[in-house]
C-alpha cells in the first residue's frame, strides 16, 4: 500500500504530511461548471475552514473529497491515495464498490441536516457502520461507541431516537457516529447552519476538542469566529474558484481581495 | 414625552360581572338541519324497502350464510388474497428497487412492467393466463450440450387456481411497486447519503436504511391494496375457481335464489373488509405520520373500547 502512496507523492508532488491534496479540481453538471479548478493542501492534524457565499461550490468540493461526487477533471488525494480510482498505466480505473466503500469509510462526513438514521436509536446509529461495514463484533463496537458518546457528552442518550434529541445533540451524535469509523479526516458541511443560535456553541465545542486532539478537519462553515479561533488555514471560495487563502486571523483582519472583504463585512 | 405604560390593569367594579354574564349563541345552520332530515327520511325509505320486500327472502339468506360450499368459497377467497398479496409484495419490491436503480435499462424495464400490468384490466390478464396453452403448448428448459432438463405441458400446470395466482399477483405487483417506490422516494436523500459517507455499499443501504424507513409510508396504502385485492379476487369466478362468489353462483344457478345468495356474498365481503379496515386503522395509527386527521367515529369508539379493556385488565 505504502508504495502506491510513495509513487503518488513522487508523481504529483504531494507533501509528506498531506492528508487532503487537491489540484485543478473541476466539476460540471451538464453545461453548468460548479468547480473551476480548485487547489488545496490540508496537512495532517490541521483544520482548514472554507467560507464563501452559497452557490460558490464549497459544499460540492467537500463532497468530491470523499467521492460522493465524481470529479470532472483534476485530482484529489486523501492520505496520498485516490478515493474512487486506482492509477495504473496512466489511467484512472474506477474501483469496485466494496473498495470504494472501504476507502470512503476513512473520511467521515457531517451534514447540515445531521442525517442520523431516524429509525435507529443513538447507539444503533453509532454501531451500524462499524458492525456492518467493518464487521466489528457488536460488544466491541458498543464499548467503543460509549467512549465516543462520553466524549461528546451524550452517554445518557444511548437509547433515544434522533427525533427525541435537540439539533445540537443530534449533530454531536452524528460526530460520534463519524468518529466510530476511526476516520483519517472529518469533513463538515455547514454543521451548525441548521441549529438554533443557542445550540451552535455545544457543537463548536465538540469540534474544538476534536481539533485539539489532532483530528484533520475540513470545515465548510459560516462561523467566521470559529474559523479564526480553530482554523489553521482559511479559504474563501466564490464562483467555483478559491479567491483567497491564508492564516485565518490575518485574512479576516486584512483581506486582500475586495470580494473577500465584501463577504466578510456581510457575515461578521 | 411618551405614552405612560400602566404597570397594572385596574378592573372597575361591575365590569367583571358584566363579562361573566355574556353567553355565546351558536350560529344557526338551517342547511344542515334540512340535510339531516332528508338523510333520515331516505334511511327510513331504504330500511322499509329492505324489510318489506319479500324478494329479499331474508330467511333464505340466513339459511345460506353458513352453507358448507359458501364457507369453502370464503376460505378459498381468503387464501387467494393472502397468497397473491404476499407474492405481489415480493415482486413489487423487486420492481420498485429496479425503478430507483442507477441503471437506465432496469429502470425502463420496471417502468414498462408497471405500465403494462396496471394498464391492462385484471380480468383480461386473468383470462389470458388461463389460456396460456393456446400460446405456449409446453414449457421446457433445454440447455445446449446438456439436453432437455424438464418439459411440462402448459395445460398440466396452468390450473384455474394457479393461473389466478399468477395473473392477479403480477397485476397487483404493478400497484405494489408504485406504492413501495413512493415509500422509498419519501425517505430523505440525506439518509442514504450519510450511509454511503460511512462506507455502506448500495445494497446494504437499501436493506438497512432505506427500506425500513420506507415501511411506514408503505404500510397504510398496502392495507388499502389488500382490501381492493380481496374484492378483485371475485374475478376468478370467470375462470371457474371455486371462490366465494363462484360458490354462490353455482348455488343460485340451480335454485334461482339469486338475490339472497348475492346478499350472502356481499355480507361476507363486507365482514372481511370491515375486519381488515380495523386492522388497517391500527396499522396506520402505528405508522402514520399525520395525527391531525379526524378519525371516523366508529374507529374512535372501537379504539376506546379496546383501550378501556386494556385498563380494566
Amino acid at each position: 500500500m505504502s508504495d502506491v502512496k510513495d509513487e503518488n507523492r513522487a508523481r504529483f508532488g504531494v507533501p509528506a504530511d498531506s492528508m487532503v491534496f487537491a489540484r485543478g479540481v473541476r466539476k460540471s453538471y451538464g453545461p453548468l461548471e460548479v468547480l473551476k479548478g480548485v487547489d488545496l493542501d490540508v496537512p495532517v492534524g490541521s483544520v482548514a475552514c472554507i467560507i464563501g457565499p452559497s452557490g460558490s461550490g464549497k459544499s460540492t468540493f467537500l463532497r468530491c473529497i470523499n467521492h460522493l461526487e465524481k470529479l470532472s477533471a483534476g485530482i484529489l488525494l486523501v492520505d496520498s491515495q485516490f478515493v474512487g480510482y486506482d492509477l495504473r498505466d496512466n489511467r484512472l480505473y474506477e474501483v469496485k464498490d466494496d473498495l470504494l466503500c472501504q476507502r470512503r469509510a476513512e473520511t467521515g462526513m457531517l451534514f447540515q441536516s445531521f442525517n442520523l438514521f431516524s429509525h435507529m436509536t443513538v447507539m444503533e446509529n453509532l454501531i451500524e457502520a462499524p458492525t456492518q461495514v467493518r464487521r466489528i463484533p457488536p460488544d466491541q463496537a458498543k464499548a467503543e461507541a460509549e467512549i465516543l458518546l462520553r466524549r461528546v457528552g451524550l452517554l445518557d442518550k444511548v437509547d433515544r431516537y434522533p427525533r427525541e434529541l435537540s439539533g445540537g445533540q443530534q449533530q454531536r451524535v452524528a460526530i460520534a457516529r463519524a468518529m466510530a469509523m476511526k476516520p483519517k479526516v472529518l469533513l463538515f458541511d455547514e454543521p451548525t447552519s441548521a441549529l438554533d443560535p443557542e445550540l451552535v456553541g455545544e457543537v463548536l465545542q465538540v469540534m474544538r476538542d476534536l481539533a485539539e486532539s489532532g483530528m484533520t478537519m475540513v470545515v465548510v462553515t459560516h462561523e467566521v469566529g470559529f474559523a479564526r479561533e480553530i482554523g489553521d488555514q482559511l479559504v474563501f471560495m466564490d464562483g467555483g474558484v478559491i479567491i483567497e487563502r491564508g492564516a485565518p486571523r490575518e485574512m479576516i483582519a486584512n483581506p486582500v481581495s475586495p470580494r473577500t472583504r465584501e463577504f466578510l463585512s456581510r457575515v461578521l | 414625552m411618551g405614552v405612560a405604560h400602566p404597570t397594572e390593569i385596574r378592573i372597575e367594579p361591575g365590569v367583571a360581572e358584566a363579562v361573566l354574564r355574556l353567553t355565546v349563541v351558536p350560529q344557526r345552520r338551517y342547511g344542515i338541519w334540512v340535510g339531516t332530515a332528508l338523510a333520515l327520511f331516505l334511511a327510513f325509505l331504504i330500511i322499509r324497502a329492505f324489510a318489506s320486500n319479500p324478494a329479499f327472502a331474508w330467511p333464505t339468506v340466513v339459511g345460506y350464510l353458513l352453507h358448507p360450499s359458501v364457507m369453502r368459497g370464503l376460505g378459498n377467497t381468503l387464501m387467494l388474497t393472502a397468497v397473491i398479496m404476499i407474492l405481489a409484495i415480493v415482486v413489487g419490491t423487486v420492481i420498485a428497487i429496479m425503478r430507483v436503480s442507477p441503471s437506465p435499462v432496469l429502470r425502463a424495464f420496471a417502468g414498462l412492467y408497471v405500465w403494462f400490468f396496471r394498464g391492462v384490466p385484471a380480468l383480461i390478464q386473468l383470462i389470458f393466463w388461463f389460456n396460456l396453452s393456446l400460446l405456449v403448448r409446453e414449457v421446457s428448459l433445454t440447455i445446449p450440450f446438456v439436453g432437455t432438463l424438464f418439459s411440462v405441458r402448459t395445460n398440466d400446470f396452468m390450473t384455474p387456481f394457479f393461473s389466478a395466482v399468477v395473473a392477479l399477483s403480477l397485476c397487483e405487483a404493478g400497484y405494489m411497486a408504485e406504492i413501495i417506490r413512493a415509500g422509498i422516494k419519501s425517505v430523505p436523500s440525506g439518509q442514504a447519503e450519510a450511509a454511503s459517507a460511512l462506507g455502506m455499499p448500495y445494497r446494504m443501504i437499501l436493506k438497512r436504511i432505506t427500506l425500513p424507513q420506507a415501511m411506514r409510508f408503505v404500510l397504510p396504502p398496502t392495507g388499502n391494496e389488500a382490501i381492493n385485492l380481496l374484492k378483485m379476487t371475485s374475478l376468478v369466478t370467470f375462470i371457474a375457481v371455486d371462490d366465494l362468489f363462484y360458490s354462490a353462483q353455482s348455488i343460485y344457478a340451480r335454485t334461482f335464489e339469486t338475490i339472497p345468495l348475492l346478499i350472502v356474498v356481499a355480507f361476507w365481503y363486507l365482514a372481511v373488509v370491515s375486519i381488515m379496515s380495523v386492522g388497517q386503522h391500527f396499522l396506520e395509527r402505528h405508522f402514520g405520520r399525520s395525527d391531525t386527521r379526524r378519525d371516523p367515529m366508529t374507529m374512535r369508539f372501537l379504539r376506546n373500547v379496546i383501550s378501556l379493556r386494556g385498563i380494566s385488565r
